[in-house]
């Protein structure tokens, strides 16, 4: 029964009923808090049931529950999770319709396992809206100037984004007749090899996917939207933005261009080297940029930018790397799990001292070592995860996702890879700095909830654990890497 | 032995700093106590290490190995040993480890944060030093990226946050080259074991070029070591760093270069070494002339030692790339000596800076009357770095000259002629600082200066026992070293 193998999704599905239902008899928010955690509990025990199973279709070929589809599950259940955690305490800003904020997150939630497990051009826009609509709501959540305008810049850039990817995907199906990704792929590599030249409608299709799903990982040169959105977001929205969005981004790029377009040899590797080139340029172009920032959370939008620089070097070795080897994916599966950790540790840690110093300036948070040591230490453990030095996960996933690209002939682009670490490492460290260097600005700890304690805890273990024994999340993401497997 | 005694050895430190890190900062004595306990038994370890180094075990062979599966998926082991050039190496951060602990006895800002970067410091260099898996050599080779950032840049002088920083990106940048060096070796024979490597280097033919991962990975340690033009992070570092952070700096941290380009890229490469050792040959000789050259101008104490390093690094340089076992047993004879002489340098000058509150050697003179046993102590380590025959300089960078001179690489003895013109330059610094801040008329502003107290006289000794024991019976250090070295050159 196709029902029984979405379970995961159905269970969020029915949280978020339940949240909006509750939402209009309690007054006491915490709870719709720890409603929401159960349904992501719930969703988590589904997905790892359904990882030790076979890989199975559901409803027609349009999905499959295979164990990349139940690796994203996971992260996502997790990433959520530590999301709704940390919210606890910023909840208490918005005036109204805090109920719904939980709902859109789960919402969100949803649409990602969806696109995770989409096979079908169909489904995958159809989730992919899902997962914009609900962040268009969340990211003007708290209704002041900033935070609409962040709003409407990305309702609009994504809605533009989203009609060039429909329109590559009519592209596609124009020329080969088919939604479904493997019949796609199976329909490419029949045609002679004259046939698929004779198409430019094909590469032009490929091409507006590429624009379209760009994006939404903050591609060079499609990253224009992520610092204003992420500065005027709320400070949970953009963590969850800037993990869980970038997740499902990765996710449906690897499914697609995997699937699909994989044969002929030569389209793979001219989308390789598509891939490889947007991964230079634009991690140099967000570390670049980010050594001016004054704004922490614009510093930490253009980081993110350099970050998926990085992931985009993953899909580039898998356009270059020879059949039926994933190295490339395992690279980008294992590195958006230390990516997420480290990531949300240092959002997590910008929402504690944000709202006791009142502003997002990185002067501001001058001492911060003297007044509130622990949150300041779990912030300069997560800077040094994402400079990439060793005993922390961005380390370990870094030379992972280089070590698959030296092996597929990719070495240029790990030096320019490499190169860009040490750029990074001048911005990184200027937060570390004023942070252990300078006197403090402010008296006083910052206070944090227990919940925003707990999350910024699990995520520093994670680092660590990722950065010392990553051997258990490499294996899991190596058999995730081969999509549609058993 | 049956115990893991290396592991204990590196670890421990890194114990103690977690241990401090708990403590208050107002039980400063506790802390310090804590400190010296934990660098003092991995000490005591060590040297019982040295005594029972076996040198008659077959050529190649590691000692004291442990090796544990870590991350099957990409072959990479906790691998962990030591061998001929690699002991000395070990025991000399030991050493250092204990002495700095006593050199930043009297630090009294922030001492919980200090000493548990101290310590953990301490850990990561003696990791590189013991590694013997490429992945492990590299991460702990990166450690101590961020203890240095943070010591230099909070308990330091002059321009500290700018040169810690300089330091970080200097560093950071040869690591990158080294990584990417790491992942090609990786790549071409799938084995991150240093011992696998060893006997097989990159294999025939491999997908990357051999002289590409050679100078990948030589990048790195050149701007460890330093290796002029690569050098010009050493001086802000220096000088900027507090006391014995220099030690440290100077004693052990540029020894990690020197044994990275012996252990890996001669090892592994010995063609491509052999092939381009003129040019690195050239470079040394830079180093040692311009070095010592710069070095005649300087008008600060701290800033003087520091250029003096750059020099003497260079005789490290000529005797490795020279590629004779007496110029390789020289070249790393000359990197624990030079530890000891220069640490003890920085040591002192430190303890000059802090009691007369003047750094500059113009405005300094005639401390030998008020100070007289910190001008002892300071003429004997001045002695070992001009290398004056009875202290352990003289030994090593006669061994170099020796075993260079006699090199089969192109043009060597041209290089080491000029080379030796180092040597004179060496005397001259050394003899002319201490002649300018010792030595002639008194000054009466210096009138009550502190002389050394007991515990730097305590450690002081502990340098100069230290520097005059391999000075004077270098074959217990040399007849080690060659077990070393004569596996890498027949």
């Amino acid at each position: 029964m196709d029902l029984a193998l979405i379970t995961p999704e159905i269970s969020l599905l029915a949280t978020v009923v339940i949240v909006i239902l509750l939402d209009l008899f309690v007054q006491q928010k915490k709870i719709l808090a720890m409603v929401s955690l159960a349904g992501l509990a719930v969703a988590f025990g589904f997905s790892v049931h359904l990882w030790g199973g076979s890989a199975q279709s559901v409803f027609n070929n349009m999905m499959v529950m295979d164990k990349f589809a139940m690796f994203f599950n996971l992260l996502f259940c997790v990433t959520a999770a530590l999301v709704v955690l940390a919210s606890s305490d910023y909840i208490l800003k918005f005036d109204s319709f805090q109920g719904e904020y939980y709902a859109l997150i789960l919402l969100a939630t949803t649409g990602m396992m969806l696109i995770a497990a989409a096979t079908d051009l169909m489904t995958i826009f159809a989730a992919l809206e899902l997962i914009s609509i609900s962040l268009y709501a969340l990211v003007g959540f708290l209704k002041d100037a900033k935070s609409t305008e962040s709003a409407l810049k990305y309702m609009l850039l994504g809605a533009i984004a989203s009609a060039i990817l429909l329109y590559g995907m009519a592209f596609v199906f124009g020329f080969t007749g088919n939604t479904q990704l493997a019949n796609i792929g199976n329909t490419i590599f029949n045609m002679s090899l004259s046939g698929v030249s004779a198409a430019p409608g094909l590469m032009l299709g490929i091409i507006f996917i590429i624009v379209g799903l760009g994006f939404k990982i903050a591609a060079f040169p499609f990253q224009m939207w992520v610092p204003d959105v992420y500065e005027g977001a709320p400070t949970t929205i953009t963590a969850f933005l800037s993990v869980a969005s970038k997740a499902a981004g990765f996710a449906i790029i690897l499914r697609i261009f995997y699937t699909a377009f994989n044969f002929p040899t030569w389209m793979s590797h001219d989308w390789g080297m598509i891939f490889a080139i947007l991964a230079a340029i634009g991690m140099t172009v967000g570390n670049i940029v980010a050594i001016p920032q004054t704004n922490i959370k614009r510093m930490l939008a253009y980081s993110s930018i350099a970050q998926a620089g990085y992931l985009i070097i993953g899909i580039a070795v898998m356009g270059f790397s020879p059949a039926l080897t994933y190295l490339g994916q395992s690279g980008v599966l294992f590195f958006l799990a230390g990516y997420a950790v480290t990531n949300l540790g240092a959002f997590i840690a910008v929402i504690a001292i944000s709202d006791k110093v009142g502003s997002d300036r990185i002067s501001d948070y001058d001492g911060m070592l003297k007044t509130s040591p622990m949150t300041a230490l779990a912030l300069s453990l997560c800077l040094i995860s994402l400079t990439g030095i060793p005993l922390t996960a961005g380390f370990m996933a870094k030379f992972y996702i280089f070590s698959s690209a030296v092996q597929n002939h990719l070495l240029w682009l790990v030096i320019i890879a490499v190169l860009n670490s040490v750029v990074s490492a001048y911005y990184y460290l200027r937060v570390v700095k004023v942070m252990w260097l300078n006197e403090p600005k402010f008296e006083g700890k910052v206070e944090t909830s227990f919940g925003l304690k707990l999350a910024l805890g699990l995520s520093c273990l994670g680092i660590l654990l990722l950065g010392i024994l990553p051997n258990y999340a490499m294996h899991l993401a190596t058999l995730a890497a081969k999509m549609f497997g058993s | 032995m049956n115990f893991n005694i290396l592991s204990l050895i590196i670890f421990l430190p890194a114990l103690g700093a977690l241990i401090i890190a708990c403590i208050s900062n107002s039980r400063a004595k506790l802390i310090k106590y804590i400190a010296a306990f934990f660098t003092l038994v991995p000490l005591i370890l060590g040297v019982i290490l040295f005594f029972n180094f076996n040198k008659s075990a077959p050529l190649g062979t590691m000692q004291f190995q442990e090796k544990a599966s870590w991350i099957p998926l990409i072959n990479a082991y906790y691998h962990v040993g030591l061998d001929g050039i690699s002991l000395p190496l070990f025991l000399l951060m030991d050493f250092l480890g204990f002495l700095v602990v006593l050199i930043s006895w009297k630090i009294d800002l922030r001492p919980r944060e200090y000493f548990a970067w101290l310590l953990l410091l301490e850990t990561s260099i003696l990791g590189v030093f013991a590694s013997l898996d490429m992945l492990l050599f590299f991460i702990f080779w990166e450690i101590e990226v961020i203890p240095m950032f943070f010591l230099i840049s909070i308990w330091g002088a002059g321009r500290k946050e700018y040169s810690a920083l300089k330091y970080v990106l200097y560093t950071l940048f040869g690591s990158a080259m080294m990584l990417a060096g790491i992942l090609c070796l990786y790549f071409t024979t799938h084995s991150l074991d240093m011992t696998y490597l060893i006997q097989n280097g990159i294999g025939v033919n491999p997908a990357v070029p051999a002289t590409l991962v050679f100078f990948l990975l030589l990048g790195g340690f050149a701007v460890k070591l330093p290796v002029f033009p690569l050098h010009t992070w050493l001086p802000d570092a220096h000088t900027d760093a507090p006391t014995a952070v220099s030690v440290v700096l100077a004693g052990a941290l540029l020894k990690m270069g020197g044994y990275g380009m012996i252990r890996i890229c001669v090892s592994f490469f010995p063609t491509v070494a052999r092939q381009y050792a003129p040019w690195l040959i050239a470079f040394a000789v830079v180093n040692i002339i311009y070095g010592a050259a710069v070095t005649l101008k300087q008008t600060d104490i701290k800033r003087l030692i520091a250029y003096s390093s750059v020099s003497h690094m260079g005789f490290v340089l000529l005797g490795i790339f020279t590629l004779t076992q007496v110029s390789m047993v020289g070249a790393t004879m000359q990197m624990v000596s030079h530890g000891l002489i220069t640490g003890l340098l920085f040591a002192t000058a430190g303890l000059v800076m802090h009691n007369a509150h003047e750094r500059d050697i113009n405005k300094l003179g005639g401390l030998a009357r008020q100070i007289p046993i910190i001008t002892v102590i300071f003429t004997i380590a001045g002695l070992g770095a001009m290398g004056v025959p009875g202290t352990s300089g003289f030994i090593s960078e006669f061994m170099v000259f020796l075993g260079s001179f006699g090199s089969s690489v192109l043009h060597a003895k041209i290089f080491v002629v000029i080379a030796i013109l180092g040597i004179l330059m060496g005397a001259g610094y050394i003899l002319w600082l201490l002649q300018r801040v010792f030595y002639g008329p008194p000054q009466d502003k210096f009138n009550g200066t502190k002389d050394a107290d007991k515990l730097e006289i305590f450690y002081s000794a502990l340098f100069i026992v230290a520097i005059f024991g391999i000075g004077l019976a270098p074959s217990v250090l040399a007849n080690i070293i060659k077990t070393g070295v004569a596996a890498i050159i027949h």
